[in-house]
């Protein structure tokens, strides 16, 4: 693999906290187009080094696609122009000699910018932590054989547990939802027949924080898919909207019952 | 004088771990909230202790340093999860997995706790299961097994080729209903940087906090450390970019024994490297080689295009030396016999690289089926190297994968230093000199869910250990000494770049301390690695500042480290004079390059004590083999 290497203009978003004001910032680079995204950044970033300049903070872990940290917008697409990949898997052969690349942050209001290319996405673990989990102690289990599950349910829970959280799916919406990312867990566990036991009260839970902490509202847009590195189907926001629905009508049943009996 | 109680349980081997439970003291259920235990790292093991320790009632202060507690790198295990289910009707039982994984080990671990590891693998399906885990399952609904290296049963469970994925996403899963019960509290993007000790307890750790710089100091009754292995010391490996030993080396430098530093596992299938930008290597999963033949030509410097090299001019060497696992061979043969034809100028284009071939076969099942099985490991491949595996082999090489090597922990996972336990890939227990593959999710969970729950209440409710405050002058020393390690990578200013330094370093070890070893080479080594130590305190560069997000600082720490380890591992090849596993030493081996070992001078751990700067003890854990004999080590 001894191709010419790529000669490239990079505008790249760089701030220093939260509160200051943010900018692009030009760099050239040259590159072989057997590298990846990150490997540029990872050069451009020691030649900064180097010069005893701070180098861009951007945050990557894996590098495989599976751990979620990384996450960039690379000419207005969160994970940049390839479909279903993370950024991490973006390589430069994708681009052309003398291109220009536009690097932003993921941006939305539930995503705090932290430094230049890096934003807190806690926000996405707090809604797991409401309810996004079965409950099940170490000791209880029964023999993992005892229920049977047909292939193509845990299949279809599959697709849906496939998410790596990175938060694409905020970032291309415009709404900044987290819709898609919500769904693919309430799919996920509500799909199984272990998960049946708190799958209402798990969707409601889920919702309400997803709401409470300043994620958007889902507008039927579909941007979420075209942007998930694991091509996360949009069928399960309308498998969490059913869910949904029903947890209504069974906690207003449920109530109503509780006022009958007192 | 030996140091090392190993505390294994007396008794017969499949009663050992029933009887010890029997006999391990127990917290009153009342009183375990009034227990605070810290757990380091959220990866399988460190996720799973932290849920069922926060189950179980205990005030449990979780760390890690990443946003997020499942971005650890157990996410990014591929192939499976071994257990002793006998599912398949195929022989296996709990003690033929704890028999393959004794042989497996190249019989350097101890074979009660490998036992127990073996006993508990079912459990660990069973409980995975009720998460929601989605596993493989055939038509029937029943959960699906495959074929791993070093085995000659199906016990592998998977979750397509994210097994590792699924399992992280279940014990996180499990610990977020204890952080939303209140039982755990997670302190993400804090970096472990020392253990403070009073009294020759752990008492606490002290953390920086990746965000703001600012140092903390976090105190409790027991601190678990399972904050992974060290390979990323070879700067190009198959860990994670900020995977790091920070945790486990600073915990040594205060006195917890650092065993088989030297047994680091070279995995046989990644991608080959692409040029001097490479961060990182790609581990392409295990199971690959259920399905896929690896060859090379016969001839050296072949350059035809793989598909253009006739049967008979191409060279099956796995399934040539080792008939009857033949691609299936563990991974520390698998490395070194594709090491093996490349230095002989067979590889790929002559180069560093063997080709895994699915064209029989696509032949025999169908792409279809092929699609299914390692759809997305095919994907990966060609996101990454531009080629399509369907149709052209795909090309492999050996890279640093996981280290066996870790803190020594006795049959309880207790290090040398009192309450401090050690989880995971950070110890050293189960392995012996090679992981089979598959065992490390096991290990991991076996740590997390079945064993430390028990072993740290024994803890407790013997030693009754009190809480210090972190206003005790011991917190505030540690404190004080991190500060000023801070202060003076700092004020370095050199010339040279953290990353510049590591990748030499890394380049030293693989060449010296990797695949294949020699008196000469770790001598050169050891002289290179000290070289190139007091270098980096000379003249390395680190912009920026403490008091805001600076990776280039916690990279550096973590290089800083590195540059310590590496002489210990070095160090422990050169002593450890015969070959087992993934140590393999030139000077001792078999006429036709089998490795050699030697049970009568070397059946030992070796546990090393961090004496001064750069001086270490050497303590013996003898292995005493009352089950597995001990034998050459074949897959012919």
């Amino acid at each position: 693999m001894t191709n010419k290497n790529l000669n490239l203009k990079l505008k790249i978003w760089r701030q220093k906290n939260s509160s200051s004001i943010g900018g692009f910032v030009d760099y050239d680079v040259s590159v072989s187009p057997d590298a990846s995204f990150l490997e540029m950044l990872d050069e451009l970033n020691n030649k900064l080094e180097s010069q005893g300049l701070e180098p861009i903070v951007f945050e990557s872990d894996c590098r495989e696609g599976i751990c979620g940290t990384c996450g960039l917008v690379i000419n207005g697409q969160p994970h940049g122009p390839v479909p279903k990949i993370a950024t991490c898997q973006l390589h430069m052969r994708n681009f052309k000699d003398g291109d220009t690349i536009w690097v932003e942050p993921f941006r939305a209001k539930a995503f705090p910018l932290i430094k230049d290319l890096m934003v807190d996405r806690s926000a996405l673990d707090k809604i797991l932590q409401s309810g996004g989990y079965i409950s099940s102690n170490v000791g209880g289990a029964p023999d993992a054989n005892a229920i049977p599950i047909p292939k193509d349910v845990a299949s279809e829970a599959f697709d849906a547990a496939a998410c790596i959280g990175c938060g694409a799916c905020v970032a291309a919406c415009k709404n900044a939802s987290a819709m898609l990312f919500v769904a693919a867990k309430v799919s996920h566990l509500g799909l199984l027949p272990q998960g049946q036991p708190e799958r209402y009260t798990r969707v409601e839970r889920m919702v309400a924080k997803m709401d409470e902490l300043g994620f958007g509202s889902c507008t039927n847009t579909y941007a979420c898919e075209a942007e998930c590195p694991k091509g996360i189907s949009v069928k399960f926001i309308a498998r969490l909207n059913k869910d949904y629905i029903k947890a209504n009508f069974k906690s207003k049943s449920y109530d109503l019952v509780e006022e009958f009996n007192a | 004088m030996n140091k090392l109680d190993s505390k294994v349980p007396t008794g017969n081997i499949s009663e050992k771990w029933t009887n010890h439970k029997f006999n391990l003291k127990l917290v009153n259920p009342a009183n375990k909230r009034k227990y605070t235990i810290i757990v380091v790292g959220t990866g399988l093991a460190g996720a799973s202790a932290s849920a069922t320790l926060g189950e179980l009632g205990y005030n449990v202060l979780t760390f890690t340093f990443h946003d997020s507690a499942r971005r650890a790198h157990s996410i990014a295990a591929q192939g499976g999860i071994n257990a002793a289910k006998n599912y398949q009707n195929d022989g296996d039982s709990i003690y033929r997995l704890f028999y393959d994984t004794v042989k497996g080990g190249d019989f350097r671990a101890r074979e009660a706790n490998v036992y127990r590891l073996a006993e508990v693998s079912g459990n660990i399906i069973d409980q995975c299961v009720s998460q929601g885990v989605p596993f493989a399952r055939e038509y029937g609904g029943l959960l699906d097994n495959r074929s791993f290296g070093g085995a000659q049963v199906s016990r592998t469970f998977y979750a397509r080729g994210q097994t590792g994925q699924q399992l992280l996403l279940g014990a996180v899963a499990s610990m977020n209903r204890q952080i939303d019960l209140g039982n755990v509290k997670l302190f993400t993007r804090r970096e472990m940087l020392d253990l403070v000790i009073v009294d020759g307890q752990s008492k606490g750790i002290i953390v920086r906090n990746l965000i703001t710089g600012e140092i903390e100091r976090y105190s409790a009754h027991g601190i678990v450390l399972a904050t992974g292995g060290y390979s990323n010391v070879f700067f190009l490996s198959t860990n994670a970019m900020n995977c790091n030993a920070t945790a486990i080396w600073r915990a040594h430098k205060r006195g917890a024994f650092f065993a088989n530093p030297c047994f680091t596992q070279i995995h046989p299938t990644c991608l080959p490297i692409h040029g001097d930008s490479q961060s990182k290597l790609t581990l392409m999963s295990e199971s690959l080689r259920n399905d896929g033949r690896v060859w090379v030509s016969k001839f050296k410097n072949d350059m035809r295009h793989p598909n253009n090299i006739p049967e008979d001019e191409r060279d099956y060497y796995l399934e040539r030396k080792y008939p009857s696992y033949g691609n299936l061979s563990p991974r520390d043969i698998s490395s070194r016999a594709a090491k093996e034809v490349c230095d002989e100028g067979r590889g790929v284009n002559g180069g560093d690289a063997v080709y895994l071939d699915f064209r029989d076969a696509i032949k025999r099942l169908g792409k279809k089926v092929i699609e299914e099985r390692y759809g997305n490991l095919f994907e990966i491949y060609q996101t990454i190297t531009g080629d399509n595996p369907y149709e052209v082999p795909m090309k492999i090489y050996p890279a640093p994968h996981y280290t066996m090597g870790g803190l020594w922990v006795d049959y309880n996972l207790m290090s040398t230093i009192p309450g401090l336990f050690v989880i995971g890939e950070a110890n050293f227990s189960d392995h012996g000199a090679n992981r089979l593959g598959a065992s490390a999710l096991m290990q991991g969970l076996a740590d997390g869910y079945f064993i430390i729950p028990y072993t740290i209440g024994d803890y407790l409710a013997s030693y009754k250990p009190s809480l210090v405050e972190t206003s005790h002058s011991e917190f505030e020393k540690v404190e004080n000494q991190i500060k000023d390690f801070v202060k003076r990578i700092l004020s370095i200013k050199g010339k040279r770049t953290v990353d510049d330094i590591h990748k030499q370093l890394g380049r030293v070890m693989w060449d010296k301390v990797g695949m294949s070893r020699n008196e000469k080479g770790l001598k050169e080594a050891i002289t290179q690695i000290r070289e190139l130590r007091d270098e980096f305190w000379r003249n390395v560069n680190v912009p920026g500042n403490d008091n805001d997000v600076n990776q280039t600082l916690e990279r550096a720490g973590r290089v800083a480290d590195y540059l310590e380890l590496g002489e210990i591992m070095a160090i422990d090849a050169l002593e450890r004079n015969e070959s087992c596993g993934g140590h393999f030493r030139e000077e001792f081996q078999y006429e036709d390059g089998e490795a050699k070992r030697d049970d009568e001078n070397y059946s030992y751990v070796s546990a090393w004590e961090f004496k001064d700067e750069f001086k270490w003890e050497l303590h013996k854990e003898k292995l005493v083999f009352e089950y597995v004999k001990p034998t050459v080590r074949s897959y012919k």
